[in-house]
């Protein structure tokens, strides 16, 4: 078993492994420290984002919505979590030299040409969409695919193969003819 | 900052550095994996369940933590479930790693980020709606597989490992 790979990528068996690590660490970590079993999850900090952007503009919508209510619009120990992530990929791919600049993935730019407009245009409306199936579903695969697998709930081994189900069967329709 | 916040903080760093180092970030790497040409996140996800289902159900069988499943509402989960599938494959980002994707430098993923908190917006205002119409189908509640069989996890994650490193053999077979 090769630990690193030629780009200074580590091994995704062996850095898998490691985040399992960390996730036993941080539910044990927060039951300790903050009273409360939190496990890993992403999808409702992008909740409290969006509430956060709309109390600037008016906070009395945000206050009278049920979901906003529901969710606590604050940042919390799981936006931290989000913001930590960004921080953790800048830190390491600006060490081994994976950092770069991208406008268009390759794939993309091989099915619908150099666009900018065109490749925002499809991740911004792929992004409400999936949203909004994260937050129905409620969870995304940091949620439900890792932490909610982990602990073998039902409704994250369901889930996750929606994701997956779904995720093939248009992965396959949008980019699949031009690849083949 | 207060305590919950630095703690999440600091978890998120590991958590974005794992995420980078084991290359998972990438949109090639999300849409390969649902091309079925790359598995590297898939081999980088089930490693992690793997290890972390063993140490979670330890330390929940101890009594010093507890679970948290999610409610196993049918409707919402296969009508979000599927949803999400379908924006994932054209943004080739999911939630987390929209964030790290942007800190390797992956700029485009800003377009994701602004879509989902606009879908998570969109959400919040479809909320009635969605607990009027797909939520009141069925609902199971916050359970696990091990008590919905009415059988032990160590019965449940033998089994897990199993699937698991079969199919880790036959991606490292197929070269995927």
């Amino acid at each position: 078993m090769i630990w690193t790979k030629e780009d200074g990528g580590w091994n995704p068996y062996l850095a898998g492994a490691l985040l399992g690590i960390l996730a036993i660490l941080s539910v044990y970590a927060t039951t300790l420290w903050l009273g409360k079993s939190s496990y890993l999850g992403a999808s409702t900090t992008f909740v409290r984002a969006a509430g956060l952007l709309e109390q600037t503009i008016s906070p009395e919508h945000v206050a009278a919505n049920a979901y906003f209510t529901k969710t606590k619009v604050r940042i919390d120990w799981q936006f931290m979590l989000v913001t930590g992530i960004f921080l953790g990929a800048l830190l390491s791919s600006l060490t081994d030299r994976s950092f770069k600049f991208e406008s268009v993935p390759p794939i993309w730019q091989e099915r619908f040409g150099p666009s900018i407009w065109k490749r925002g245009a499809g991740a911004f409306l792929g992004g409400i969409i999936a949203m909004v199936g994260a937050r129905l579903a409620s969870g995304c695969p940091s949620g439900h695919g890792l932490s909610g697998v982990m602990q073998l709930s039902v409704s994250s081994l369901v889930a996750v193969a929606m994701f997956f189900i779904f995720g093939i069967i248009v992965a396959a329709l949008v980019y699949g003819r031009r690849l083949s | 900052m207060s305590i919950d916040q630095w703690l999440g903080l600091i978890t998120g760093v590991f958590f974005g550095l794992l995420l980078q180092k084991g290359r998972v970030l990438r949109f090639e790497k999300q849409v390969g994996a649902l091309l079925l040409k790359d598995m590297t996140i898939v081999k980088f996800m089930f490693s992690a369940i793997l290890v972390g289902m063993v140490g979670i159900t330890l330390l929940t069988d101890a009594g010093i933590i507890t679970a948290s499943h999610k409610s196993m509402n049918l409707g919402a989960v296969l009508l979000g479930g599927a949803l999400f599938g379908v924006g994932w494959a054209v943004m080739g980002f999911c939630p987390g790693t929209s964030i790290g994707a942007l800190g390797e430098g992956r700029w485009h993923a800003l377009f994701a980020i602004a879509g989902m908190v606009a879908g998570a917006a969109l959400y919040a205002e479809l909320y009635p709606f969605f607990q009027a119409t797909v939520m009141t189908w069925k609902e199971f509640g916050k359970i696990g597989l091990p008590e919905a069989l009415g059988v032990s996890p160590w019965l449940i994650i033998p089994l897990f490992w199993a699937a698991a490193i079969s199919l880790f053999f036959w991606f490292e077979k197929k070269k995927l």
